[in-house]
Parts: structure tokens; C-alpha cells; sequence
């Protein structure tokens, strides 16, 4: 039967072409303003690493001041201090970890043509591309060794290898950096993480960055700091030296932890590191350090924008608005067919005969509405793009989970829509309609 | 074949009662061919709604093909119309964007026959009213008179036992209402029960036997003695 009322809900649709197009239309500016909004939630939300997202944790030491805490109520400060991040680093007690910084400096290409260009770079160690899961085009990552040894290796992006090195294998290469000579260890291939949650601190939908070097180039360099830097007291004396002996922060650190054990492990060398520290006079505050794995990191950091939830409300309300017009249009056009729902009953078909027949010529009505949603939610994500620029790049675009939800949701609503017209439609009394005809 | 024993059928509105059946007694047997007359507002057609399940009614007891449908559910009520009771109408009731061949199939639809049994039945009762040849067309393509043997085609098809029709001839002219009125009675010599309405006289005279509706109660019950009849009885 599912096939005849398929075939009666296209003729259906045929006979009355003004009033299903306004359905349509109805059903398809609802799903398309919530497509546009949930699509640009969902992927906030997103896991960015799920098969080991419980396993990558972001560190947090509470080394701030007396008085008050970094965050209300009683939050730890989000990044930590040069000491702490060294400290942490030397002690080797994850599985894998690493502290980071974002810098930038400026790249001078060899060719003649190519101009200098300011480029953002990653400071980290080199568990950081193992942990990551940082995707390699040609090389590796540089060894442990080259983090305590200083030296002078880089892993740069595609699209510095292609800028700089026009796309060819540059491992072993040699790239001038902030004036300095490094060696080109490995080149990571396109690397889209949404959101880049290895570091939210400064937004977190922006792209990886173009260089990686080894952590301690910072020390060495004198690497400007990139990001929020934020103190509780000022530093004493002044230069670099001091910045990075000062209670500060603007490092973050990560550590990958397998298993609970390593996890509350972990918990007490921190927690054991933090009283050795309050004997020297830092860390005035209570113990109160936090080991938060990915998923509760995004969380905490509010990686879904409060607007950008506001907005999908709104946009539910939106479809809801137009789900009461399909509604309306649907008891009308049901109305107009009371003299075909009379003649039904009267040859034989049960009321839920009826409510099947009217529930599936519904749902191809949601199923049209559902595609020009679809399209009409593609437009609007094209113009979150255009109107907020490379900031949302990463962040708009339907996959197919995104596609089959629309069509989902279509559905499901303009099957709830038709649930008050149908039933009328059912208890027509076929009577009065055979008579009247 | 239908057995009404004080059937009682009241119309309310906030203000007024009506009492459309009052004590309402019939027995039609098998094979009849009885036709409904009386004024307008008599009774005429609830009765023959509810001989077609398509009204329930207050009082009494109605008995189709020897089952008491008093208390049947929807369900029920719409398989024993499906498969007892072909309706025609005056106003024929065809669906107006589905050709003959699909009109014809509806009721079969809800009897779950498979798709050579339908297109069997759609042909043979096509074939008898004469339209076997027009199966693919609208009903706007044909005149008053084959629309309403399209109709008579539809009420068939599920070889029922019994045929309501309310006012069959009404929108025809005399020489359709006569063509339409031989098919019934062709319909009727197969073994079918017909149960017509009609406000004409001489069409109710055709019919086997006459009742006269008058304030919701049969009040004249009458044998037709046709010369036709007569020859064939």
C-alpha cells in the first residue's frame, strides 16, 4: 500500500501546486534557518580527536593569587607559567606530554622574488605530534633529543612547503626564521582541526600554524609571546628573563595519560609538585589543579558561543512559526479533499487507512521541504562565511550527517505538523460529504 | 439480507432534536429490489446511510447479512462496507485526477487483492457497464451518463452482495436515467441486492418492491408487479 499512497501524494501534490509550494517553501526556510544554526553548533561541538579524546589532558595548576581567583567561582588560571611548564616538562611523568606556545616571526623565503612574511608559530615538544595525531606529508617529527639539545630543526605546513619550497621534499632543507637558520625536519600535510583544540586560548576556530619549533626556542630566542598573557603580579625586574621567571601565564600544557591509574597518578605529582612549590614561598592559593580531558576542556573553555546558541533557538522558534503556517495550509488543503476522504471511507478504508495515506503525503511534502532546506541552508552557511570571513572558514560546510539530519528533521516535523490535519481529516463524516458533493 | 428492527436516528444541535428515524422497521431479503421514496426531509437517505454503515444510530437493532453491526469499531464497520456494500451516488463521487481504471481500483485497494486480481476486476466491471474501452481517461472526458456507469463499475467490482444507491438517476437526463436504470436491473436479475432511493416514481416502479418514507418510519410497504416482472416471475 505504501507505494499507492506514495503515487496519491504525488498527484496530491499535482493537483493543488500553489498551496504545496507554499508548504514547501513553509517546511524549507524553517529546516534551512536550523540547518544553518545547528550546523554551525554542531560542528563547535564536535569531538576534534574521539578515539583518544579521553586520553589528552590539559593541565591546570592554580598558582594565582590569594585574593581572588583567575576565574569565577573558583576556576584555576587556563594557561601557566614558564617555571611550572618547564618544571612539568623535565619531571617526564606522562606517558606523553607537552608544554606549548603560540609565536610568530617573520619567514624570509630564499628565492629572490618571494618577500619576508610574518608567519604564526607553535612552540612545542616533540610528543606534541604523536599526541595530536599531526598528520605528516614527508619526514617526521624532530626527536626528544633536539627539545633538551635546542636545536635548530623546524616542522613546517603545507603551505609554508609550498610558499617557501614550491611543494618539493624539503626535509633536510634549511629555512631562515626570525633571522635564524633552521633545519626542515618534517612537513605536515593539510591539517583541519575543528575546533584547534590544542589551544583555545585564543580562539578556537583557527587554523594550525604554519611553523613548529622546539619549546625551549622560546628561552633561546627571545620569541615574542602570542595569545593572552595574563598576571596576577607584575614581574620582577624587567626583560625577557624576568617575563619568564614571573608568576605569568601563557603557556599550556597537555599530557596523554592511557588509563585511570596514570590519570590519578598524574593528579598526585601535580598536586605533590604544588606543595613542594608552596615551600618556596609560590602557589598561595589552596590545592585546587585540574587534569580536564578534551571533550571537558571545550567545555570549560565555552567553545560553543553562547550567541551562536541563542541563534539556534531562535531559528527552532523560526521553524516552529513556519511548521503553524504548514499547518494551516495543510488543514486547508485537506479540507478541499473532503469529498475524496468521504468517498474512501465509504468504499472501505478505516480511518487509519486514511491517516497513513495523509501521514505519508506529509512526509513527501517534509521530504521536498527537507531538500530545499537543504539548499537554502547552504546559502546560509555560504553567508555566515562571506559576512564573518576566515575567522568561520573552518567552521561552516554540511557533511553527510548534517544532509541526513535536515532531511530528518523535515520529516519529523512536517509529520508532526500534518498529525492535527490528518486526524481531521480522518473524522470527516463521509455522510454529509457524499450528499453534498 | 438487512434487517431493521426500530432503528432510531436523532440529528442534535444545541437547540434542536431532530428525529431523522423513529422506530424505524425494513426487511430487505436476498435478491430485492426495493426502492426508497417519500418527501425530502423524510428519512430517505440516513436511512440508506445507515443500511451503509456509514452512520451509526441510536436505538435498535440493525442486522446486515445476518450480523449485528450495533457494535462494530471503525475497523470492523469499514471491512463489512468494503466487502458487503457497493454505493452509487448522484453525484457519481468519482475521484476527479485518477482515470477510470484507478477509480474503479479504490475499493480494492482497501480489500488487499493482489494486482492481477484488481486489474481482473477492474476489467470485467469496466466491461459491463461498456467502458473497457476508456480506461485510461479522466472522468471531465465523459459525459454525465458514463461517469455514473463508472460509478456503477467501482460499486461492483468487489462483487458485493448488496447495492445502496441514493438518487442514481438524478443527475441524468431521462434517456441516461433509463440506461442506468436497465444496468441496475440487469445488476439486480445476477443475484444482487439493490436498496435505491429515488424521488421518481416511475423509475421506483421498476423496482420490485416500493417503500414510502414518511417523518422517519417506512409507512406504505408496496410489491411492484411490472410487466417485466411479471414475464420473468
Amino acid at each position: 500500500m505504501f507505494s499507492y499512497y506514495l503515487r496519491l501524494a504525488l498527484k496530491s501534490i499535482r493537483r493543488n501546486p500553489i498551496l504545496s509550494a507554499l508548504m514547501i517553501t513553509a517546511i524549507g526556510l524553517g529546516i534551512g534557518a536550523s540547518m544553518t544554526t545547528i550546523t554551525v553548533n554542531y560542528l563547535m561541538s564536535a569531538n576534534p580527536i574521539p578515539h583518544k579524546s579521553d586520553q589528552l589532558f590539559y593541565v591546570q595548576l592554580d598558582s594565582w593569587s590569594p585574593f581572588e581567583p583567575a576565574n569565577e567561582p573558583n576556576e584555576p588560571p587556563d594557561q601557566m607559567t614558564w617555571t611550572d611548564a618547564t618544571n612539568l616538562m623535565k619531571a617526564k611523568k606522562a606517558f606523553r606530554q607537552t608544554a606549548m606556545a603560540s609565536s610568530g616571526g617573520v619567514v624570509e623565503p630564499q628565492g629572490q622574488d618571494e618577500k619576508p612574511y610574518m608567519a604564526s608559530i607553535r612552540l612545542a615538544f616533540a610528543d606534541f605530534f604523536p599526541m595530536f595525531d599531526a598528520p605528516f606529508l614527508y619526514g617526521s617529527s624532530w626527536q626528544s633529543s633536539a627539545d633538551d639539545n635546542r636545536d635548530y630543526v623546524v616542522v613546517i605546513s603545507k603551505s609554508t612547503n609550498d610558499r617557501v619550497f614550491g611543494g618539493k621534499n624539503s626535509v633536510g632543507e634549511t629555512i631562515r626564521i626570525v633571522g635564524k637558520n633552521f633545519r626542515v625536519i618534517g612537513v605536515l600535510n593539510d591539517w583541519l582541526l575543528v575546533p584547534r583544540f590544542y589551544d583555545v586560548t585564543t580562539g578556537a576556530f583557527g587554523e594550525t600554524e604554519e611553523i613548529f619549533m622546539p619549546f625551549y626556542m622560546k628561552q633561546e630566542l627571545e620569541m615574542t609571546n602570542s595569545g593572552n598573557t595574563n598576571c596576577w603580579k607584575s614581574p620582577e625586574g624587567e626583560g625577557f628573563q624576568a617575563f619568564l621567571q614571573s608568576e605569568c601565564v601563557n603557556f599550556q600544557m597537555w599530557v596523554e595519560l592511557r588509563n585511570d591509574d596514570e590519570k590519578a597518578q598524574y593528579m598526585d605529582f601535580m598536586n605533590n609538585y604544588v606543595n613542594e612549590q608552596k615551600a618556596l614561598g609560590r602557589f598561595p592559593r589552596p590545592l585546587n589543579n585540574r587534569l580536564s580531558n578534551v571533550m571537558e576542556w571545550m567545555e570549560n573553555q565555552e567553545v560553543v558561543a553562547d550567541d551562536a546558541q541563542i541563534m539556534m533557538w531562535v531559528s527552532f522558534m523560526f521553524l516552529l512559526v513556519c511548521l503553524l503556517n504548514t499547518i494551516g495550509l495543510l488543514l486547508s488543503k485537506f479540507s478541499g479533499k473532503a469529498a475524496e476522504i468521504g468517498l474512501r471511507r465509504a468504499v472501505g478504508a478505516s480511518k487509519s487507512d486514511l491517516f497513513i495515506q495523509h501521514t505519508v503525503e506529509t512526509a513527501v511534502i517534509g521530504v521536498a521541504g527537507g531538500i530545499l532546506g537543504l539548499g537554502l541552508a547552504f546559502v546560509g552557511l555560504e553567508g555566515i562565511k562571506t559576512l564573518y570571513g576566515e575567522f568561520v572558514q573552518n567552521l561552516v560546510g554540511l557533511d553527510m550527517t548534517m544532509v541526513a539530519s535536515a532531511i530528518l528533521l523535515a520529516l519529523i516535523s512536517s509529520i508532526l505538523a500534518g498529525v492535527y490535519p490528518t486526524w481531521r481529516a480522518c473524522n470527516i463524516e463521509p455522510a454529509s460529504q457524499l450528499k453534498s458533493q | 439480507m438487512l434487517t431493521m428492527h426500530n432503528v432510531k436516528k436523532i440529528f442534535r444541535t444545541d437547540l434542536v432534536e431532530t428525529h431523522a428515524l423513529r422506530d424505524f422497521n425494513l426487511q430487505v431479503d436476498e435478491g430485492d429490489f426495493v426502492a426508497v421514496t417519500g418527501p425530502s426531509g423524510s428519512g430517505k437517505t440516513t436511512f440508506l446511510n445507515i443500511a451503509g454503515l456509514l452512520e451509526t444510530f441510536e436505538g435498535g437493532t440493525y442486522e446486515l447479512d445476518g450480523k449485528n453491526v450495533s457494535n462494530l469499531s471503525d475497523k470492523q464497520r469499514s471491512q463489512l462496507r468494503n466487502e458487503k456494500i457497493g454505493f452509487i451516488f448522484q453525484s457519481f463521487n468519482l475521484i476527479p485526477d485518477l482515470d477510470l481504471f484507478d477509480n474503479v481500483d479504490v475499493p480494492l485497494r482497501y480489500r488487499g487483492f493482489n494486482s492481477a486480481e484488481r486489474k481482473k476486476r477492474i476489467e470485467n466491471s469496466l466491461e459491463l457497464v461498456g467502458l473497457a474501452n476508456r480506461m485510461k481517461h479522466l472522468p471531465s472526458q465523459l459525459s454525465g451518463g458514463q461517469q455514473q456507469r463508472v460509478a456503477i463499475a467501482r460499486a461492483l467490482a468487489g462483487s458485493p452482495r448488496f447495492l445502496l444507491a441514493d438518487e442514481p438517476t438524478g443527475n441524468l437526463d431521462t434517456k441516461m436515467a433509463l440506461s442506468v436504470m436497465e444496468l441496475l436491473k440487469e445488476i439486480n436479475d445476477t443475484g444482487t441486492t439493490i436498496v435505491m432511493v429515488t424521488h421518481d416514481q416511475d423509475l421506483a416502479k421498476q423496482a420490485k418492491r416500493n417503500i414510502y418514507v414518511r417523518d422517519g418510519q417506512v409507512s406504505e410497504l408496496s410489491e411492484v408487479v411490472s410487466l417485466e416482472h411479471a414475464a420473468n416471475a
